[in-house]
């Protein structure tokens, strides 16, 4: 029998406020356990959340950039269990009203796009963290986490195997980042996914029962944690058995999913209206200033892109991978005086080969967009060969100057004086003369040899387009 | 000395005829005499007290003084106070000093008055005659076999017994009124939203209010300029203009229309209670104003409704009493889950861990729709009651109790009829309206009766001078119970 396999995923992303969602506690990881933790997020008697306005105006964003509802009036709920990183007792968070319903997200499969529906994006806090290491065989609890804002986007069960829910979180990933309302860090967990796998037989309509991987914080593990959770369930279906509803959690070490919690064991969270807080209500108003505060979306700039630049959507598309590819995109087709095919082919080749050489991201590129600009309008102009802007934006690379400095300093710059190439070239051929009667003979790959030739003793600098001229000339 | 109005103590402070530590100094002593048979209060601290009054007169001879500059107060220990053991009645925070001031005891402090102390009360809030409080009952100053009240007991008793010249309560469900109406004082709960809740260890929340206990409705006139008011930290704070609440105090009662709600008036209610009402509602009918019955026919709905929503958010309100960062943890414990249970098992009492248990019994899956939501339709209408009844008239009077105090033991073991002791008192805070409680009887048995008044959102200003008129005519409020006189 085929299978199919269908994923839902939930994605908790980290907003990235500078305060957290109910307190003034700074939100920036990696301090000293329970040094960013205030009398409100460790729970004390007697205080009282106030919502962060930053946290809400960034889940309009989402909400607003997946064509998504923004709810005019949304409401807190608490969410009862204990835990001892769970101050409260209870976890704030969205359940009847969240803030964001609806929405889709296009994501590229192979050559096809797909439409993946949203079901809704909710705000909630985070919890601490405890920690298992030496405490003297006690637990420690640091509480910096607890009360950073969360937005939990939840979609519906569209994604068919592993690929496509990778698509998706890699989608939504540059979504958020793209966005600037989360900083896609997944080391440090601001971007986490549950993932809801079921199989069912291919052509059915019914949703078969469905498992949820708990806290999937790379996009490998994602990948691997579906794989080997929809092989786990095939078998079971053809063996006969039973799938379980249950909770289960991907160990990456052994590479497969294990049980954390079956359905009867589920928790009764208790949820209910929050009285510590009113309903969120969001005016026209905000939304409107929280929309005209919001960057141009991917899609719209790709659009923009192809129509302005000239160039393919292919190449639209590689080139709006992020936020600052695309300005420095946009920078370098001003920078090189228009010269937007260039400008491309030089971003995806080169600048791309190097920075995944050197795993670096856009934001630190050695090479501004001004100096390789100059560089393609040295290209332009004829003052540079295609090798030898390579060996110039290698030297860019390693910040050893300015393009016209650097020229000048190595000697770059190519010789377009036919005089002086037909001289190298006469030289050439009279030092060669068994390889110009093969040519005349017919063997036409002799001329490769003769342009290397020339070339070398040229070192590189002649103009290969009127090295090419001169030869034919002088041979035929 | 002990009976003057805040007004007189500011002005024998503004006149120097006496200074803060020298009033401080008195009722500390009187504390010091009276506390340990009443019970008032839970956390005593002189040195902090007297300091705190050596910075008022050092205030008030720099000419800087407000108001109430140097006049002492209590505080029920329901509100958090930087450096003061703040227990909320429970064993388990019985150890626990707050690192922070609650906004009303900073607001308090702000205005140069000097921290008594912390007074008993029900344990959490939980309870209508101070017997669930951890650290003992209070008994009530005028006849120490009764109870004060609850849950804002100890402030009472401290008021009624001139132990403090003026008291901080809270009122979730009649916990500033019902104690007031045992002891005879005045005390008002103000409508919800008005007062911030920062820092006040939560009960239920959507019910909580805190407001000024005092000797008289002038008194907590003045007390309200100073607790009440917007506050960030709370999201239920109301951002209103700030208000004078001794504006109303001289406006006459002629034409005032007072409703009497129809189902005040029956079955439950004491003869004497119901007499002492009476009596007060003819000084009102003399001062010119007239009456109207109106009907608050949800009234009886109340209470159940009340004992669903409050447990429920008190359920997980207490959440955070959980022995992980503070307050009591069990000595012995096996494991994670063991230790949750012993540490709320040993540091909650009987009546919070019922609420608890109902709460969450009310919150949970199956249960929600038929009691929580059920119970939130029907607040709606008990509010409504109220908006329909306030067509007609401009205050609402009636009892603030069924009886008056009842001894220990009487209905401790009965929760029922504990509960049913704030019949008159509950619908206020379901519908978040502004309530009072002032004395205006005692009964043959030598204990105070209360009367109640409620009126309309935000109607403060004037429930205070409709009271503060009643007490130009009367002097039950100046009574004191037997023997406080001789304990100068």
């Amino acid at each position: 029998m085929h299978w199919e396999i269908v994923v839902g995923l939930e994605v908790h992303t980290q907003l990235s406020t500078r305060s957290k969602i109910f307190s003034g506690s700074s939100t920036v990881f990696g301090a000293a356990p329970n040094t960013q933790a205030s009398a409100v997020d460790i729970a004390l008697p007697g205080v009282l959340p106030v919502l962060n306005r930053s946290a809400v105006e960034r889940a309009v964003q989402l909400g607003l950039a997946i064509g998504g509802n923004i709810s005019r009036r949304s409401v807190f709920a608490r969410k009862n269990y204990f835990y001892p990183d769970l101050p409260k007792g209870y976890q704030i968070s969205q359940m009847d009203h969240p803030v964001v319903e609806g929405g889709s997200l296009t994501i590229q499969v192979g050559p096809d796009e797909k439409t993946v529906r949203i079901t809704r994006a909710h705000l909630e806090e985070d919890a601490g963290k405890s920690m298992h290491g030496d405490f003297h065989g006690m637990t420690g609890i640091d509480l910096n986490r607890a009360g950073t804002p969360l937005l939990e986007i939840v979609s519906e069960p569209d994604l068919r195997g592993a690929a496509e829910a990778v698509a998706y979180a890699k989608t939504l990933h540059g979504l958020v980042v793209w966005l600037g309302i989360c900083d896609g860090n997944m080391q440090e967990g601001s971007f986490r996914c549950d993932a809801n796998v079921s199989v069912r037989p291919l052509g059915s309509g019914v949703l078969g029962t469905r498992c949820e991987i708990k806290n999937l914080n790379s996009f490998r593990f994602l990948e691997r944690a579906i794989e080997y959770e929809a092989r786990r369930q095939i078998e079971i279906n053809e063996e006969g058995g039973t799938i379980r509803q249950e909770t289960r959690l991907y160990d990456p070490d052994r590479d497969e999913t294990r049980t954390m919690r079956s359905k009867e064991d589920a928790y009764d969270y208790r949820y209910f209206h929050d009285p510590d807080l009113s309903p969120l209500v969001i005016s026209e108003d905000w939304i409107a200033r929280t929309r005209a505060a919001m960057p141009e979306l991917p899609g719209a700039m790709r659009e923009r892109l192809v129509a302005q630049y000239a160039i393919s959507a292919y190449d639209a598309a590689a080139l709006t991978a992020s936020r600052a590819t695309a300005a420095y995109f946009e920078q370098l087709v001003a920078a090189s005086s228009g010269e937007a095919k260039l400008s491309a082919n030089w971003m995806m080749g080169d600048l791309f080969a190097a920075l995944n050489r050197y795993e670096l991201d856009m934001a630190h590129c050695p090479v501004s967009a001004a100096q390789l600009g100059r560089l393609i309008v040295r290209i332009v102009d004829g003052t540079l060969s295609g090798k030898l802007a390579k060996e110039v934006f290698e030297a860019l690379w390693q910040a050893a100057g300015e393009v016209d400095a650097i020229i000048e300093a190595r000697g770059l710059k190519q010789v377009s004086d036919s005089g002086a190439i037909a001289a190298i070239v006469d030289q050439i051929l009279a030092a060669n003369p068994a390889q110009v009667a093969d040519y005349r003979a017919g063997k036409e790959k002799m001329l490769g040899y003769l342009v290397g030739q020339a070339m070398k003793a040229m070192k590189g600098r002649a103009n290969p387009q009127q090295l090419n001229e001169i030869l034919l000339q002088k041979l035929n | 000395m002990i009976n003057a109005s805040l007004t007189q103590l500011a002005a024998l402070l503004a006149q120097k005829k006496i200074s803060s530590v020298e009033l401080t100094s008195a009722y500390l002593d009187r504390i010091a005499r009276f506390n340990p048979v009443l019970n008032a209060f839970v956390t005593v601290d002189e040195t902090a007290s007297l300091a705190q009054a050596a910075a008022a007169d050092a205030r008030i001879a720099s000419g800087a003084a407000a108001t109430l500059t140097g006049i002492p107060i209590a505080h029920k220990d329901i509100f958090c106070a930087d450096g003061w053991r703040t227990t909320c009645g429970s064993r388990m925070l019985a150890n626990f000093v707050a690192p922070y001031d609650a906004h009303v005891v900073s607001q308090f402090k702000n205005a140069g008055m000097v921290s008594l102390g912390k007074t008993n009360m029900d344990e959490f809030a939980m309870g209508s005659s101070n017997e669930t409080s951890y650290f003992g009952a209070v008994k009530n100053p005028w006849d120490i076999t009764a109870v004060p009240g609850g849950s804002s007991g100890g402030s009472a008793a401290a008021v009624a017994a001139r132990l403090a010249p003026a008291a901080t309560g809270t009122d979730t469900g009649g916990s500033i009124r019902q104690p007031a109406a045992l002891t005879g004082i005045t005390g008002l709960k103000p409508t919800y939203g008005v007062v911030s809740r920062y820092g006040m260890i939560a009960f239920a929340s959507s019910l909580d209010q805190a407001g000024p206990m005092a000797k008289s409705a002038e008194d907590c006139a003045l007390l309200m300029n100073v607790m009440a008011g917007f506050d960030e930290r709370d999201s239920t704070s109301l951002e209103r203009p700030v208000e004078d609440y001794t504006r109303d105090l001289a406006q006459p009662m002629a034409g005032l229309r007072i409703g009497l709600p129809r189902e005040y008036f029956g079955e439950g209610l004491s003869d004497e209670v119901a007499r002492g009402v009476e009596a007060a509602l003819a000084e009102y009918r003399k001062l010119g104003a007239q009456t109207v019955e109106v009907s608050l026919p949800n009234t009886r709905l109340s209470i159940p409704v009340y004992y669903v929503l409050a447990p429920a958010e008190a359920s997980t309100n207490l959440a955070r009493f959980d022995g992980v960062r503070y307050g009591y943890r069990a000595p012995d414990y096996k494991d994670l889950t063991d230790m949750y249970e012993q540490t709320r098992a040993q540091g909650f009492g009987a009546e919070v861990k019922r609420r608890i248990m109902i709460g969450t019994y009310v919150l949970s899956h199956g249960y929600y729709d038929a009691y929580y939501l059920q119970a939130q339709k029907i607040r709606r209408l008990i509010a409504q009651d109220f908006t329909e009844a306030f067509a007609h008239c401009d205050v609402i009077m009636g009892p603030t109790t069924p009886e008056t105090a009842f001894d220990f033991g009487d209905k401790s073991s009965d929760p029922i009829a504990m509960y049913l002791s704030d019949i008159y008192t509950i619908a206020v805070n379901l519908a978040g309206l502004p309530g009072m409680s002032v004395p205006c009887a005692i009964a043959a048995n030598g204990r105070p009766i209360g009367l109640q008044l409620i009126g309309d959102y935000f109607s403060e200003s004037r429930l205070l001078g409709i009271a503060h008129q009643y007490q130009r005519v009367t002097d039950w409020h100046e009574r004191m119970p037997p023997n406080s006189e001789q304990q100068i």
